[in-house]
């Protein structure tokens, strides 16, 4: 089932000079992401999940920004150390991005075909108009837009915000891109339009043969899209593992939080867990695990040490002493399993 | 039963659409459109519905920040619609509201303490002491401490602003609160936070809350009865386990069926609405959901179908169901 993998991070950090110092935003992540398959990163504000988004395009905002080490491998390109010239040929055809705001990100001021038409022939200068058009319209109908020849004129005021995401995925999708990046796809949308664009998602997915890079928020969003998922903590990944084996057996103890924190539709839980805590200012934790601060099963090594990506199985992953085989302490597999406290005390 | 504390009778709101030189009047917003619903003490009645479905305006006109066009509302015996802006003032001190934008509902140039202890200056409660020492007491009830008191919001985190935002609407010890969207601008962990924390004030507290909230997990999880609105009406109302377990509008069956559900196990049957939401100047006829419905007939389209109880407990706008 080893698939190619078209999408490498290796080992990358992203960095921003402020004036408290240098702070890094992505700490040293490295992932990959498949030929055609959908990769969720989950995390909450502030984790670095946009950063890493906007570091595989090459659009961190610089300065404050800069990718201070690592690689970002497409297709066998090292994308990090291309200049604004060359990335500028790669980015909307080779990898392509659709953003949270679909109102924001299109051009008020230009015809939807218009900027359809832009995007194709920035990157086919030999197409005619006509030939661009013709794909415009195609990819348009493509996505599920209704009355695409009428559309083609109108201007983003026009639309809806499920339709403007549409476009949005229309346009990105326009060259045949080997990566679509989706930064919060669906956040500013209703649920019934939400539902409406996931699967899309899904369907251009699989009749595309695309490889989608979803980051979201929203567990549910990650349940029911993507086949691996990537948990984001403070700049770092805590956890890598296939969705069902995040969802059944979450590793982490922030992961389980996280989950055990979202209120199922489903049934009425008597109180909700919470995390206690806030998510860490950037650069505030220096040592020890960054997540230990809130961390209900945190014992001395956790403030002391850094802790790696442990495995739990081959395609399972996470950043915990728990995993670590060093350590005495067992925990019991199943969600919402208690640590042997004893144990952990005595450790 | 509770006693009803809150009764909301045929409620509109139209908002006049205004064009020309001279702003004249050529249409109307139909926010909210003739809507009946009462809410009983101690209990939470949760509002659910998409952008454009007019509940948050619900929440304002109760509060009558901004004036209903027509209809009644009773507030523990007192009609609302008939006080004057003055004696209303009184009243908020018995209704209050929080926001959903912990960002944008809060002063900045207000240190926490101004911010709390202003609605017991603008209520007349209290000498500066005792005024001092309330606002200290709310800090730490809403799990602050009163070290906060001397800063500004902007050095406080999204969930500790909006526990600022919660104890600035109990400080006049309300009867009701409407929250609007209170945990949407937040993280899933703080949101959890911040839900527990409302539980537990309203246990301690003796509250009533209308929560208004477009996530129906969220409100699933906190309210005893739930409305779902659709384009300025109330099409379905019932206690929250029967509208999540057996809801009877296609619409409020569709709108469960949207929400992505964090287990990938799950198993289920899709309903997925075609369209968008109509916009609220120009609804459809006769039925307001006719248009996206997958079940309309023909009767959808010329009558408006009635709010009216099918169940003990819940009611709903459909003509499917109109012989029960």
């Amino acid at each position: 089932m080893s698939r190619k993998k078209i999408l490498e991070v290796k080992d990358l950090e992203t960095s921003f000079f402020t004036d408290d110092g240098r702070i890094a935003a992505v700490d040293h992540i490295s992932f990959s992401v498949e030929e055609g398959e959908i990769l969720a990163i989950v995390g909450e504000s502030g984790c670095g999940k946009s950063v890493t988004s906007l570091s595989i395009m090459g659009l961190v905002p610089s300065p404050p920004g800069k990718i201070t080490a690592g690689e970002i491998l497409l297709d066998g390109q090292n994308l990090a150390t291309l200049s604004e010239k060359e990335m500028r040929q790669i980015r909307g055809k080779d990898v392509a991005m659709i953003f949270q705001e679909p109102m924001t990100s299109l051009n008020p001021l230009f015809t939807i075909g218009n900027q359809m038409m832009e995007a194709i022939q920035i990157h086919n200068k030999t197409w005619t108009k006509k030939q661009a058009k013709e794909r415009a319209i195609e990819m348009m109908k493509l996505v599920g837009l209704p009355r695409a020849e009428e559309l083609f004129k109108e201007y983003p005021h026009q639309l809806s915000g499920g339709m403007r995401q549409r476009v949005m995925i229309a346009m990105a999708l326009v060259c045949d891109p080997k990566v679509l990046i989706a930064d919060e796809p669906t956040t500013a949308l209703d649920v019934t339009i939400q539902a409406q664009i996931l699967k899309l998602m899904k369907d251009l997915n699989i009749r595309l043969q695309t490889a989608v890079l979803l980051i979201t928020h929203d567990l549910g969003v990650v349940a029911e899209t993507c086949e691996r998922v990537i948990v984001m903590y403070a700049g770092q990944i805590v956890e890598q593992a296939p969705v069902q084996e995040i969802f059944k057996n979450p590793q982490h103890p922030y992961t389980k939080g996280l989950i055990q924190s979202v209120p199922d539709m489903r049934y009425k839980k008597d109180a909700l867990y919470s995390i206690p805590g806030n998510v860490p200012k950037p650069g505030s934790i220096q040592k020890g695990c960054r997540f230990a601060p809130r961390c209900e099963y945190a014992f001395p090594r956790c403030s002391e040490e850094n802790p790696e990506l442990y495995s739990k199985t081959k395609a399972h992953t996470a950043r915990c002493f728990l995993l670590d085989s060093e350590n005495e302490v067992v925990l019991h597999a199943e969600m919402g399993g208690q640590v042997n406290g004893e144990r952990i005390a005595e450790s | 039963m509770a006693n009803v504390l809150l009764k909301v009778e045929n409620l509109t709101k139209y908002f006049p659409i205004r064009a020309g030189m001279l702003a004249r009047k050529v249409g109307d917003v139909k926010a909210v459109n003739d809507i009946s619903f009462e809410v009983y003490e101690g209990e939470t009645l949760g509002i659910v519905g998409e952008s454009g479905c007019g509940k948050s305006t619900t929440g304002r006109v109760i509060m009558r920040l901004h004036e209903p066009t027509s209809g009644k509302v009773t507030f523990d015996g007192v009609e609302l619609t008939a006080l004057s802006s003055e004696e209303m003032r009184k009243v908020r001190r018995d209704i209050q509201m929080v926001f959903q934008d912990p960002y944008a509902s809060l002063n900045p140039r207000h240190t926490v303490e101004k911010i709390l202890e202003e609605p017991l200056i603008v209520h007349g409660i209290g000498s500066a002491e005792e005024r001092r020492r309330k606002v200290i007491e709310y800090l730490e009830v809403v799990g602050l401490s009163a070290y906060h008191a001397k800063r500004y919001p902007h050095q406080f985190s999204g969930g500790q602003r909006q526990r600022i935002g919660i104890a600035r609407a109990l400080m006049t010890n309300p009867k009701l609160i409407i929250a609007d969207e209170p945990v949407s601008a937040l993280d899933v962990s703080i949101q959890a936070q911040v839900l527990n924390l409302m539980q537990k004030l309203q246990e301690d507290l003796k509250l009533t809350y209308i929560f208004i909230a477009h996530d129906l997990g969220v409100v699933r999880h906190i309210s005893d009865r739930v409305a779902v609105m659709y384009l300025g009406s109330m099409v379905e109302l019932a206690a929250s386990e029967d509208l999540y377990a057996e809801p009877l509008h296609p619409y409020s069956q569709a709108l469960l069926s949207a929400v992505p559900i964090p287990d990938p196990n799950y198993e289920r049957e899709q309903v997925i609405l075609t369209g968008d939401i109509p916009s609220p100047s120009n609804p459809p006829t006769g039925c307001a959901f006719h248009t996206r419905c997958p079940m309309a007939m023909e009767v959808c389209k010329q009558q408006v179908p009635q709010f009216r109880q099918v169940k003990p407990g819940h009611s709903v706008a459909c003509h499917l169901y109109n012989d029960r």
